[in-house]
């Protein structure tokens, strides 16, 4: 029989949280930012099937770095929260702080209650108002914290690196254009070497107040992104020279989609998923 | 809230909002909190219930789209329970339910349904076929069969735009939960038979969505005629009936603008000819 010994509570919290911040500084950087007519998302995902960024109710929206498996159960639960809270009341009274406020408990008991592991993510709840004053932002952390988000956040992987970027470029009341290209712009500076990130490595969606529908959410996918990006000639299967290199980056891109797909054997999905997501970038961790 | 429900493990989100799996949201509601399901109650064996009904819609396709129209009306025996009610709703972007039957329920029901195939889309990323639309409906009559017997039954039609082909389906359902396709034009609710009547003679295949909408307007004038649930326009308090269409655009409920100058139209025409438009004999 093993003799349990004494670990201090403080060296047991500060373990979890290293393991946590390890986890979520694996994956890709997702920047949230407010624009003059709604708030965008930005992250770099190669994926076309699985989502960092998604939909949660009419004018609320959820984006998570870290593991996929964990924010995506944290996702799914979100779902059911609003739309519980929507079909037991109204749509109105479903609110993106309640959303953060359960994140919050949740992430935080997960974080320190002694059994499990710590979730290793980092969320963002966003909700469009009906002017710019209106719009919110939380940031949730692994351990439950919530901050209130001035004018963007980036979660995840380098997000310190982005942030510096984006502090200098970022500019309140601007146009969708000009946030998406600073976002991108910073999204790519997370390293030592900057990148220049293409049409489809990037996953883009609003929360766009000036939408007629109640839903408020859109993604923003191939040519319209291109064309916001001023880079027409870049997307899939485009013509031309440019054409060429595109094309050979949507194949390596695909490639791994493909693996998960075939190779949905049980264990293997998750580690694959995480490998798809995170891609080879611990070199940056 | 008044629920069974266990909202109280881990934190702030309840264990069932965790469980993976579910992507349907009535087999969710029905785990976690199934009292909140329009069929979640029982009424005592043998007693029935009197409560609002509401009475026809009718549906029809058009090159491009279908169209679903209601009247607005709503009895509860011999009285009128409701002038204005609205039986023609959006399923989602795609597709539109008309309900007849008893409205309580029938209302609840199609509150449900919206959400269920929002929540698909928002849980999967995409949005289900219309057939798969069609079928979920099903499954939630099938389940009110009992409150249906006791005289609480819910008889919708629906309506979907299906993109690959370019065109509009229609389905009609039993309160068995009987789920049938029906081709061109359909009609359900007590003033059906003459709406179909007139559907039958009035229905052409190469209809635009307006002369879709001139089309459902004369049968559901037809069943205001000779059926005392279904309400014929009331153009002195300004209620024409509910006319949606779907088509590659979406839904999209005609404003009542629009519809104000087609009802009247199709109104003064009848002074002249109060049976209507007279279709060829050969």
């Amino acid at each position: 029989m093993t003799t349990p010994f004494y670990v201090s509570p403080e060296q047991i919290m500060k373990d979890r949280a290293e393991y946590a911040r390890k986890g979520i500084s694996r994956g890709r950087s997702v920047a949230v930012i407010f624009y003059d007519k709604g708030i965008l998302f930005v992250g770099e995902n190669p994926s076309r099937a699985l989502h960092k960024i998604s939909e949660i109710y009419d004018r609320i929206a959820f984006a998570a770095a870290g593991r996929y498996n964990e924010y995506e159960q944290l996702r799914i639960a979100g779902v059911r929260h609003a739309d519980m809270r929507g079909y037991v009341y109204d749509r109105r009274d479903v609110t993106g702080r309640a959303l953060a406020n359960t994140y919050a408990q949740a992430l935080g008991t997960m974080f320190s209650e002694g059994s499990g592991k710590p979730y290793e993510v980092e969320l963002a709840v966003a909700e469009v108002g009906d002017g710019a004053a209106d719009d919110q932002g939380y940031r949730v952390t692994f351990d439950g914290q919530v901050t209130d988000i001035r004018g963007f956040q980036v979660l995840g992987g380098a997000a310190d690196a982005v942030t510096s970027v984006l502090e200098s470029s970022f500019e309140e009341h601007a146009s969708l254009e000009t946030v998406l290209n600073a976002a991108v712009d910073a999204l790519g500076r997370d390293g030592t070497e900057p990148r220049t990130l293409a049409p489809n490595q990037l996953e883009v969606a609003v929360l766009d107040r000036t939408r007629p529908q109640v839903r408020k959410f859109r993604r923003i996918t191939g040519p319209a992104l291109a064309r916001l990006l001023g880079r027409d000639g870049e997307e899939d299967g485009g013509a031309g020279e440019d054409g060429a290199q595109g094309d050979a980056e949507s194949a390596e891109s695909a490639r791994p989609t493909q693996a998960v797909e075939t190779a949905l054997g049980d264990g293997e999905v998750l580690g694959a998923v995480d490998d798809l997501l995170d891609d080879e970038d611990s070199s940056e961790s | 809230m008044e629920s069974n429900a266990d909202w109280g493990t881990r934190g702030g989100l309840p264990q069932a909002f965790l469980t993976p799996g579910i992507s349907s949201f009535s087999e969710f509601l029905k785990g976690f909190a199934p009292e909140y399901l329009p069929n979640g109650r029982t009424l005592p064996a043998g007693s029935t219930v009197e409560a609002p009904h509401g009475t026809t819609i009718v549906a029809l396709t058009f090159p491009g789209g279908v169209l679903v129209a209601g009247d607005r009306r709503a009895t509860m025996g011999n009285f009128i329970a409701q002038r204005d009610i609205e039986k023609v709703f959006p399923g989602d972007e795609f597709s539109a339910v008309g309900i007849a039957g008893t409205a309580g329920m029938a209302v609840e029901m199609v509150r449900l349904f919206q959400l269920e195939l929002e929540h698909y889309e928002k849980i999967e990323g995409v949005t289900l076929s219309t057939k798969g639309k069609a079928n979920r409906l099903a499954t939630m009559i099938r389940g009110n069969l009992g409150l249906a017997m006791q005289g609480l039954a819910v008889v919708p039609l629906f309506a979907g735009y299906e993109a690959e082909s370019g065109q509009g389906r229609i389905f009609s359902y039993d309160v068995t939960g009987g789920m049938y396709e029906e081709h061109d034009f359909y009609s359900v609710g007590s003033g059906s038979m003459f709406a179909r009547g007139a559907l039958k003679k009035l229905y052409r295949p190469d209809f635009d969505a307006e002369e879709a909408a001139v089309a459902a307007v004369q049968a559901l004038y037809d069943a205001a005629d000779d059926d005392s649930a279904t309400g014929g326009p009331d153009l002195y308090r300004k209620i024409y009936p509910v006319v949606a269409a779907v088509t590659e655009d979406g839904y999209r409920r005609l404003p009542d603008e629009e519809l104000a100058a087609l009802v009247e139209g199709v109104v003064d025409a009848r002074r002249a000819a109060p049976d209507g438009p007279r279709a060829p004999l050969r």
